[in-house]
């Protein structure tokens, strides 16, 4: 355990400390999040009413936090790529280290990056007339970290598999575009006729977006918050152990 | 230091299985410097990475630095070291700090490894590249970066994946310098994979040649090329008409191999090459045969890897390639 824990810290600093270096990738990283609330925000807000409860920024700020939250993560696997390339992730495979450890620091590192995003794109949204309860934005900067941990690990666990930036690539758009459009990330699903609800129904993000915008105004007893949460923690579960089995695999 | 007993390797590429290791057998001693050499698609990485725990093995056992390969592979990491090819190191990193990184997964402390650390970059002429990125250095500075980082640990035994591929001719010989010096001062074990004949013979106590997932000899370099049996007389003809008379009269030296014809060559074997070189000038001369060359020389590495694989290491390098991409 405490191997584990040194392991991780040493692969988080080390990653950290790369991301910071990169002035691109830091300016870059901090004003996507921004852009959608100011460019994207504005033009919710005279339909809030047909929306649901709360004013706009109330439904759209937890929607562009999940977004962040997944597909922010799945793009990690690109770096992984690069580093495997250079011969990194080989030589560190090659020490005693844990595997869970080159896999965990990794992650930490991106869930601490989507934690500073997120906490900046709510801050932002402020000014611009986001009133939510405290404890319902903790509740999904909690949702967020942990769905950007296992969609990080999965992208990590295909990064690996594929070694390719030109295999990776289409993969994730086959994969990004439908899920997007089916999880009411941008506008909310009961804007849809029903034969598309249905089919967003059997989307789990979908869920998982409405219970965060349950919590934004405070409905953390309802069915929906619940649902949302437990398949959040159903996904964290599942990707996260995708992303172990084949960190934890030999030969690769 | 190893010691492997049928060490083999298949994978399963659509269906068709393909054997890259057949059966190694192979051993290294305490302080020996061991050569694995064979073409690209022979096996070497394939082995290197199974020895090195990147690699599980599909049968076979073996013991590294001590330790069971298949039961204690964390063991076996604690106590080697292993170069890679393709380098070990982030482009944008700097360099410094990707040793002292790498020495922590080892579990020694920041302080420890930094010292450690600073002094093999003044063993390993990298003074004063402590903070540079590894992508403004030159390739040996680089190749000597990733020594560096195989070493921070001391290990008892390191793995070289052809250390000195696309290195300039400077660079490769003061490369080998440094290798040589790691058991010299040190006592570690190496065992390095090339297919440069040269590198093998400048640098190895003991050479393992590898074809077709298999080991096909194995010796000292000069005990391999006194396999071959004898001198390399090599003629070239002047007029290619001739060429089969130059022949004639080279296969009735005292003790010569039947010759062969490569190009406009006549290139043949005799066991005392100075000796049979004189008669042979004789020869030619009463018979008025022109030549535009004629040497002796003791056999390299490549006529004994010729010998043993009916194929020459220069030409085998491009072919092949399929089984010895890293997987």
């Amino acid at each position: 355990m405490h191997t584990l824990l040194r392991d991780t810290w040493t692969v988080f600093a080390r990653a950290m400390r790369m991301s910071l270096r990169n002035p691109a990738w830091l300016v870059i990283s901090l004003m996507q999040p921004i852009l959608y609330i100011v460019l994207f925000g504005p033009l919710l807000e005279p339909l809030s009413g047909q929306l649901g409860p709360g004013n706009a920024y109330q439904i759209f700020v937890p929607g562009i936090l999940v977004q962040l939250g997944i597909f922010g993560a799945l793009f990690v696997g690109f770096g992984l790529i690069a580093e495997y390339r250079a011969g990194v992730i080989e030589s560190q495979r090659v020490t005693p280290a844990s595997r869970t450890a080159l896999l965990l620091g990794r992650v930490l590192r991106d869930v601490v990056v989507l934690l500073v995003q997120g906490t900046l794109l709510v801050l932002v949204s402020i000014p611009l007339g986001l009133r939510a309860p405290f404890l319902g934005v903790v509740l999904t900067l909690i949702v967020i970290a942990l769905l950007g941990a296992a969609f990080a690990s999965v992208s990590y666990a295909l990064a690996l598999t594929l070694k390719s930036e030109d295999a990776f690539a289409p993969l994730l758009n086959a994969f990004v575009l439908p899920v997007l459009l089916l999880s009411g990330i941008l506008l909310p699903m009961t804007l849809a006729p029903g034969w598309l609800q249905t089919v967003s129904d059997v989307n789990p993000l979908k869920h998982v977006v409405e219970g965060t915008r349950e919590f934004f105004v405070g409905g953390y007893d309802t069915s929906t918050a619940w649902w949302g949460a437990a398949l959040t923690v159903v996904l964290a579960v599942l990707g996260w152990a995708f992303g172990v089995r084949r960190f934890r695999r030999e030969s690769s | 230091m190893i010691h492997a007993r049928g060490l083999a390797r298949t994978f399963r590429k659509k269906k068709q299985e393909v054997h890259a290791v057949v059966g190694v057998d192979l051993d290294v001693e305490a302080g020996e410097i061991v050569g694995f050499l064979g073409p690209n698609g022979a096996g070497k990485t394939t082995t290197l990475r199974m020895l090195t725990t990147l690699l599980e093995p599909t049968a076979g056992t073996a013991t590294v630095a001590g330790c069971d390969l298949i039961t204690d592979p964390v063991g076996v990491r604690r106590r080697i070291g292993y170069v890679s090819q393709s380098g070990s190191t982030a482009p944008e990193a700097r360099a410094g700090e990707e040793v002292v990184d790498h020495a922590r997964l080892y579990g020694m402390s920041t302080a420890e490894a930094t010292e450690r650390g600073k002094q093999l970059f003044r063993e390993l002429d990298l003074d004063g590249l402590w903070e540079r990125q590894p992508k403004t250095m030159s390739g040996g500075q680089r190749r000597r970066l990733d020594i560096a980082v195989g070493l921070i640990h001391i290990p008892e035994l390191v793995f070289l994946d052809e250390p000195t591929t696309g290195l300039d001719p400077q660079a490769r010989a003061n490369l080998w310098q440094h290798i040589s010096s790691l058991r010299e001062q040190r006592g570690t074990t190496v065992f390095l994979t090339t297919h440069y004949l040269d590198e093998a013979d400048a640098l190895c106590d003991r050479i393992l040649v590898i074809d077709h997932g298999a080991i096909v000899a194995e010796g000292t370099p000069d005990q391999l090329k006194s396999q071959v049996g004898g001198d390399v007389l090599t003629v070239t003809a002047a007029d290619s008409a001739q060429m089969a008379g130059i022949a004639r009269l080279m296969g009735m030296l005292p003790g010569a191999e039947a010759p062969q014809l490569v190009e406009d060559r006549v290139i043949g074997r005799v066991p005392h090459g100075g000796a049979a070189l004189v008669e042979l000038v004789r020869g030619l001369d009463r018979e008025g045969l022109a030549v535009s060359g004629i040497e002796s020389r003791r056999p390299s590495l490549d006529d004994v890897f010729l010998g043993l694989t009916g194929r020459s290491l220069r030409d085998a390098g491009a072919a092949e390639p399929a089984a010895e991409v890293a997987v």
